[in-house]
């Protein structure tokens, strides 16, 4: 059709059918829009907002900045590499002086200390002996504490002189700066953080494998069975992952302590001797037991749901033409499956790698994950190396999320 | 899944093997909440079958830990059980004023997640919704993101709200507001999945003939509408519920010692002195969500019925 004979259809009231199209069509958009609007902005407020301003505080820190006004003035008229002179010693006293008057020592010297460690008591003993400092200030407070000549403290805090940083995330990856500005790993001793997220990476892995492991047989099973008698099994599916995280949680403990059931089972029946009884709980196994049962009937659902729609047919089809009954479940069936499998292992790592709860009462000491390093930071009040932390998980997060949106929508998520 | 005639040998062994894996795993799915029931009613302070429990024993049996949960922090727990003894219970026992703060806390975060996660998925029902895939995932992410990272930045948030228009007011720490508004969040994913999956199987062309009948809008919703979707609904309220129900790491990071809910007396429990009252505090929430999951599984059967969905 033509743009002329276009323009010729009105509506009734004599309007162009193209603009009044285009107006019904807006107005449709906006009350869907507005339908949703509420909503919207209840979660910028309540959950992008409040993330968003934890967030900012893994590049912002200003404890010494404000702490240090004068000697951040030093540092913005000297380029990157001038060695302190007696006015850069002079404007760190004035500081250290009025540290004292306003009590902020102790704040300034922490986000020294983020990047130096050992060094807070530095900036408190000298702000406590302050007023008796006198010109020259650099023989003072050398003579004070020779630590004042090291250059990777004037580093630091020329770093730590602008509340923008990004010590954070270079301390949450393990690396520290150098007297010259640039950027080196810690000593292998000291890597926490990195170890910690690729054990978190293959804790996670392994329980979404388990799980899969776990769940694959029993999906098949409720799929293929007739519906009702389908139904009444998926209740035992169901059951646990309606009933409390904290009531499970507990059971496994009473389940796994050493004088819990399934020792005294092991004991009675000869397997373990009395002495040899299994620690399953408050380590890592622990950790993995739970984390297993808890999140397992995540894998069952979307395997479930794919494996019902697989036709026997085709398996029938492949036995005539003569495959084993194990090439056609590889050929045949297990392909048909992958979008299931694809499904339930990403939604169970993304919910592994975030787990908290689980670990930190049955994890003990070598079964904690990345988020309890990220409230053990919290608890410390390190709240920018919280931050920083909790930004390197959420990126990880996202990433996966988005990568499930692409290959399995979340529309598909479903829940029992 | 019946063995087929034409089977091997093999093919009957791995039939067998088959069917033992997944009973055991249907054990392991279920033991561990089954296992409290009994122990709850152990009469010894230990986490496992004595001899008198195994023997059947009536004496190795007593409700000495439902007891203690009414007892526990009670001014005077020694007293004649009389109505003055049951107000102290209702006053002062820790688990009885947990289980009044999860209720309370509970009830009005479903109110707000239900209420604003319905409306929402309507909208995002509609083929004409601008930004459908982008602003489904925004909703969605709460269940996503780790809690560990909702609740701290909740807990800045919270100690000074009005930081987002640079300004000072009160603070959301500690307060009742604060701990319901945190778990309407979190339980809004679970109403925008069950409602829009239900809204799948609506037939638009009801709405439009009560329009066409010259119903309103508002009419049409609530006569038409709402009724059709209700099960999946009030299936989504029972999610969100549940959901704040036993949420802890929120309740940790920012409520105070007056808003202590079931979960939170547990996390201490389980910490601290595991003592077994805590088993019977776990099996009155299993049966507690036993009822719920049979609630559910009702309101799925009927919203099938009603929509003439057949169960796939």
């Amino acid at each position: 059709m033509s743009d002329t004979t276009a323009a010729l259809l009105t509506t009734a009231d004599g309007r162009p059918l193209k603009a009044a199209l285009a107006a019904a069509q807006a107005r449709a958009r906006r009350k869907a829009f507005f339908l949703v609007a509420p909503l919207l902005l209840f979660i910028v407020l309540t959950f992008i907002v409040p993330i968003g301003q934890m967030l900012q505080r893994s590049v912002y820190h200003d404890g010494f900045a404000k702490a240090a006004p004068q000697l951040g003035a030093w540092f913005s008229a000297n380029p990157e590499g001038t060695a302190p002179d007696e006015a850069a010693y002079a404007a760190l006293a004035a500081d250290l002086k009025q540290m004292k008057a306003d009590k902020t020592a102790g704040e300034a010297g922490t986000r020294i200390n983020y990047t130096v460690p050992g060094t807070r008591s530095l900036f408190t003993g000298a702000a406590r002996g302050a007023d008796k400092l006198e010109p020259p200030y650099k023989e003072a407070l050398l003579a004070d504490d020779a630590k004042w000549g090291d250059p990777l403290i004037w580093t630091a805090m020329r770093n730590a002189a602008s509340p923008w940083t990004t010590d954070f995330y270079l301390i949450a990856t393990d690396r520290a700066r150098t007297a010259d500005g640039g950027t080196e790993a810690v000593p292998e001793n000291e890597r926490i953080y990195l170890w910690l997220f690729g054990k978190t990476f293959v804790m996670s892995g392994l329980i979404t494998f388990i799980c899969l492991l776990l769940a694959f047989p029993i999906a098949h099973l409720l799929a293929t069975l007739p519906m009702a008698r389908a139904n009444l099994l998926m209740i035992l599916v169901l059951l646990p992952f309606w009933t409390s995280l904290l009531v499970r949680t507990t059971s496994w403990i009473v389940l796994l302590q050493g004088q819990g059931v399934v020792n005294n089972i092991l004991v009675a029946l000869g397997f373990v001797s009395e002495d040899g009884r299994l620690d399953m709980i408050y380590n890592q196994t622990g950790t993995i037991i739970v984390m297993t049962h808890i999140l397992l009937p995540f894998m069952v659902l979307p395997l479930y749901s794919v494996m019902r729609t697989i036709k026997p047919t085709y398996a029938r089809a492949a036995r005539s033409l003569g495959a084993t009954s194990w090439t056609t479940f590889r050929r045949i069936y297990l392909p048909q499956t992958l979008p299931g499998i694809g499904a339930g292992s990403l939604l169970v790592f993304i919910l592994a790698v975030g787990y908290y709860i689980t670990p930190a009462l049955v994890g003990g000491a070598d079964g904690q994950l990345i988020s309890n390093m990220i409230d053990f930071h919290m608890d410390k009040s390190n709240w920018s190396l919280a931050a920083a932390l909790s930004g390197m998980l959420l990126a990880g997060v996202l990433l996966l999320y988005w990568l499930y949106d692409r290959l399995v929508g979340i529309d598909k998520l479903k829940l029992g | 899944m019946a063995l087929p005639v034409y089977a091997d040998p093999l093919e009957r062994l791995w039939y067998y093997t088959y069917h033992v894996l997944c009973t055991a795993i249907f054990i392991f799915l279920i033991a561990p909440i089954i296992i409290v029931i009994p122990l709850s009613f152990n009469a010894e302070p230990y986490f496992t079958f004595t001899q008198k429990m195994l023997t059947l024993d009536p004496e190795g049996y007593s409700l000495r830990w439902y007891d203690l949960l009414l007892t526990f922090g009670m001014v005077a727990p020694d007293a004649a059980r009389d109505s003055a003894w049951w107000s102290d219970v209702w006053q002062n026992a820790s688990w009885v004023k947990a289980a009044k703060n999860s209720v309370i806390i509970g009830f009005w975060s479903t109110i707000v997640a239900t209420t604003l996660g319905t409306l929402a998925a309507l909208g995002l029902a509609r083929s004409e919704m601008p930004f459908r895939r982008i602003i489904m995932a925004v909703l969605i992410s709460p269940m996503i993101v780790p809690i560990i990272i909702i609740a701290t930045g909740l807990f800045f948030f919270y100690s000074n709200p009005c930081a987002i228009v640079g300004t000072e007011c009160g603070r959301l720490t500690s307060t009742y507001t604060g701990v319901v508004l945190a778990h309407a969040t979190l339980g809004i994913p679970f109403v925008i999945i069950t409602v829009t999956a239900t809204l799948i199987g609506f037939d638009q062309s009801l709405a439009r003939a009560a329009a066409s009948l010259g119903a309103s809008p508002q009419r049409t919703f609530f006569k038409i509408v709402l009724p059709l979707i209700l099960p999946g609904v009030v299936s989504g309220a029972l999610f969100a519920f549940v959901t704040s129900f036993d949420e802890v790491v929120a309740v940790l990071f920012i409520a105070g010692p007056e808003q202590q809910t079931i979960p939170r007396q547990m996390w201490n429990g389980i910490r601290e002195a595991i003592s077994p009252a805590i088993l019977s505090v776990a099996t009155i929430l299993v049966i507690i969500s036993i009822a719920l999951l049979a609630t559910v599984e009702l309101l799925r059967r009927r919203s099938e019925r009603i929509r003439g969905v057949t169960p796939h």
